[in-house]
């Protein structure tokens, strides 16, 4: 596709800019549907919906004439990743301009039509109607070459006043297909002469096949094919259970050479490590800095911690005539497919990656190894399709953990209360080990053939979203302050995005550590916060929340109950989000009940923004009471749900979210905002309840006993 | 070998090893899709469907225990096109995010509600604890399914 007119160079806005022709994006069609191609895909957060909410509302057609093509590489626009919050700003700022455009395009159509100005034109669901009389529709205006264009980005969308559909909350599309049981994960995928695989992978990261009898594996009932490639073994049957048992003796009689060496448990590890060293803030105020009078020093850290989808990573794979299909639930299908080309010998163009829903993932989990695993057996069946289905420690054991933190603060307070100075350093891998075409591949199976690939380079996302750093940098103002991100670049333990990045553990720190300064200080939590804050919208959803929670300056937890706040803009760019938690400690710590105020501008679906507030609130209430990965010196130990406990029905607690509004404002990325600031206001609220400061995730009950000792 | 089994009201005799799980005769023998793999181990409940009204899961309950008993999967809720209010609470709710676990909890919350229709909070937890959520959508799942009772119990 041509793209190299002379508009190719002017900046268009979101993911846009990357695919310029408006087809890409839209096509209007004959039968009144209007066709569209996101390069988003929903991984449970509701993205399809607002997409659809945006060309409807920009188009002026019907919810219900939408119709969205999966993403698939042989037509989609290239928009990376799904990831990052980045989904409404990426590819609803591309829709909502190109669907702006091409409504446009249709009235001036329908002006020539009708023999009317523009001005005389509305639209009601797709009809032009005339002022004077006279009506034509999208659908007997449309033809082949409407959107065969480059977009210009001239036609400014909708103001928010005149909104009928953005705004609303449109239930979910994909709701009643996920409560019917109709197949619509790449688990139920089902294509005739389909054949089941399992891979047999190392006992641990380094571990290397010694010694296998093939021949008793090749003899079990169903089993079509034994794929072995130096490390790499998989096994391939007629029926699932077939693969299953296969899988089970292969693992039994496999000899493997081990020597793989894990780091100690104590996220302090990484303080040993090497470090790559950046100053990413600093400033200076000599005045102010010799007013301090208190000084407070902590240190915080985050474990290792699982996505743990709860349905294990799969994927479906077709080889015909040296072509390769492959069906997915990989977040971004462009850059997988980048990193399936040089493993599999065949040009990007030779392989069609299609998404499928899968299990909700949460950053990067098994999903793109799994699309290795299928193509590499289906390449030994040529013209059958093989499933891949990981089993639930394949994913435990193999899919890139977030990484372990530690971040250590120091701050001085001055007499009045206020914070002069902050001095901050963080520990931490990169964030981001992605598949991407970065000069290696980083796909599991490809590191275990006879003819290994090497993993590309960490790749740490810059600032301002950042990586590891993402929300380093306090959003509160204080005169002196220096802040040291320290990259750690040995990865003894496989990691890569998780939900938040480092804002869980930058946030978590960040904003215990206020609460210790509000209580030298003799503060009020939330009125310390305000002190330190000039960004009206970071006020407000303090303030709101605080409203809703009905939060009672300095109060007191009476030795079992109490309640903590904790505060962040995430990305320091994105949404604004403040929660208050109220926690009771008994045998365990639990979560009762949840507060929490949003802002995230422009609001498309407030139903959808809310529940990917409780559910972020949710999840991070697990992660900040109970999850933590268990390895030993050479092995990962978790491998089922009994040695990674997640929060349970009877232990999740009723979430308040209110949102405040603001649509004048341009929407702001808002899947993952409330991480940083649930964990910390649990810890808070830990410390308001019993008067313990615990600074080690996650808040176990043996973490409270000792820090009462 | 073949053993017989009624599922969703129709008898269906399937070729398949006694000792197979459930799970893997329904999803790929009988295509119904609706009962998840998530563990293999009975620990996440993405499986459940219902032997003679008795929640299980069937990742973990061999073929031959359910030779000759009556299997409801979700694909069996609907009645004459019309969903169970299990199903239309849980649409009405939104509670789902991914949905990868929401058919296993459904069949879960119908079970409790056939032999409890006025369960209580603590009830409606209780009967969830074999059932793991993982993006955080518990609070609307307890919510649809409340919603669910009072329909019922109207």
């Amino acid at each position: 596709m041509s793209e190299s007119s002379a508009t190719a160079s002017r900046k268009l806005p979101g993911s846009l800019n990357a695919n310029r022709r408006l087809d890409r994006w839209l096509r209007i069609n004959r039968d009144g549907t209007v066709a569209v191609f996101p390069g988003k895909v929903e991984i449970g957060q509701g993205i399809l919906t607002a997409l659809a909410q945006i060309v409807a509302e920009e188009l002026d057609v019907s919810l219900a004439r939408i119709r969205l093509a999966p993403a698939d590489t042989s037509y989609s626009p290239d928009e990376g990743m799904t990831s990052g919050s980045q989904s409404i700003t990426d590819g609803g700022t591309a829709l909502r301009y190109a669907s702006a455009e091409a409504r446009d395009l249709l009235l001036q159509r329908a002006a020539a039509r009708l023999g009317v100005s523009l001005e005389q034109l509305s639209v009601a669901d797709g009809v032009v109607t005339a002022r004077s009389g006279g009506s034509v529709s999208y659908w007997d205006l449309t033809s082949d070459d409407l959107l065969a264009r480059e977009a210009t980005a001239d036609i400014a969308p909708k103001p928010a006043s005149l909104h009928t559909v953005i705004g609303t909350p449109v239930p979910r599309r994909d709701i009643p297909a996920k409560v019917t049981g109709t197949p619509i994960y790449v688990q139920d995928l089902e294509l005739p002469g389909m054949l089941h695989g399992r891979i047999a992978r190392p006992p641990s990261y380094e571990a290397r096949l010694a010694g296998l009898d093939e021949a008793e594996v090749r003899a079990l009932p169903g089993v079509v094919k034994l794929v072995r490639d130096g490390s790499f073994l998989g096994v391939i049957a007629e029926r699932e259970e077939q693969a299953i048992r296969a899988l089970t003796r292969l693992k039994r009689i496999a000899r493997w050479d081990d020597h793989t060496e894990l780091p100690a448990a104590d996220p302090r590890f990484l303080l040993k490590e090497a470090t790559e060293d950046t100053v990413i803030s600093e400033k200076h105020d000599a005045a102010a800095a010799a007013r301090a009078a208190k000084t407070l020093e902590a240190e915080y850290t985050r474990p290792y911690t699982a996505h743990a989808a709860l349905g294990p990573s799969c994927a479906v794979a077709r080889c015909e005539n040296g072509r390769y299909t492959v069906w997915t639930h990989s977040q971004g299908i462009y850059p997988l497919r980048r990193d399936l080309a040089p493993v599999l010998g065949v040009k990007e163009n030779d392989i069609a990656v299609i998404h499928m829903d899968g299990a909700g993932c949460y950053g990067h989990n098994g999903a793109d190894d799994a699309a290795l695993d299928a193509a590499l057996l289906a390449r030994a069946v040529p013209g059958r399709p093989v499933r891949v289905q990981w089993m639930r420690d394949d994913e435990f054991q193999w899919e890139p953990y977030g990484p372990a933190m530690v971040v250590k603060l120091k701050a001085e307070l001055d007499r009045e209360g206020g914070i002069v100075g902050w001095t901050e350093d963080i520990w931490s891998n990169s964030h981001s080990t992605r598949p991407n075409g970065l000069g290696g591949v980083n796909l599991i199976a490809a590191w275990h053939l006879a003819q290994p690939f090497k993993a590309s380079p960490p790749r740490n996302p810059p600032l301002p979203g950042g990586g590891s750093h993402r929300n380093a940098i306090p959003i509160y103002e204080f005169p002196n302050e220096r802040v040291t991100n320290r990259l750690v670049n040995r990865m003894p333990v496989r990691v890569s995005a998780l939900r938040a990045l480092g804002a869980t553990a930058n946030v978590f720190a960040i904003e215990s550590f206020m609460d210790e300064l509000a209580a030298a200080a003799g503060a009020d939590p939330v009125e310390f916060r305000l002190r330190h804050l000039k960004d009206p919208r970071a006020r407000a959803v303090i303030e709101t929340v605080a409203a809703k929670a009905g939060w009672r300056k300095r109060e007191k937890g009476d030795g079992t109950r109490g309640r903590g706040v904790g505060f962040a803009r995430y990305k320091n760019g994105a949404c604004y989000v403040a929660v208050i938690v109220e926690v009771e400690a008994g045998n365990e710590i639990l979560v009762k009940r949840v507060w929490a105020a949003i802002d995230a501008g422009l609001v498309i679906n407030p139903d959808g923004l809310v529940n990917q507030t409780e559910g972020g609130i949710i999840q991070t209430v697990s992660w900040a009471l109970k999850e933590a990965v268990q390895y030993d010196r050479s092995r990962i130990l978790t491998g089922s749900w009994s040695d990674y406990p997640i929060l349970t029905f009877e232990e999740s607690p009723p979430v308040e979210v209110t949102i405040v509004n603001r649509p004048g404002e341009p929407p702001l990325g808002a899947g993952e905002g409330a991480q940083g600031p649930t964990v910390a206001a649990i810890a808070n609220a830990i410390h308001n309840a019993m008067g313990v400061r615990l600074r080690d995730m996650p808040f176990t009950r043996e973490r409270v006993l000792a820090a009462l000792a | 070998m073949a053993t017989r089994l009624t599922v969703n009201g129709r008898t269906h005799t399937v070729a398949a090893e006694p000792e197979t799980a459930l799970l893997y005769v329904l999803r790929n023998d009988l295509k119904l899709k609706g009962a998840r793999f998530g563990c293999g181990m009975g620990q996440c409940g993405a499986c459940t469907v219902l032997v003679d009204g008795k929640p299980v899961q069937s990742c973990d309950f061999p073929l031959s225990a359910a030779a000759g008993k009556s299997v409801t999967t979700i694909e069996g809720l609907a009645r004459n096109g019309k969903l169970h209010p299990l199903q239309r609470a849980f649409i009405e709710e939104q509670a789902a995010q991914c949905g990868y676990c929401a058919t296993g909890i459904i069949m879960t919350a119908k079970a409790l509600l056939d032999t409890n229709p006025r369960p209580t909070e603590a009830d409606i937890r209780a009967a969830l604890k074999g059932n793991l959520c993982r993006c955080g959508t518990h609070h609307r799942i307890l919510r649809a399914i409340r919603r669910a009772a009072e329909e019922i119990a109207r």
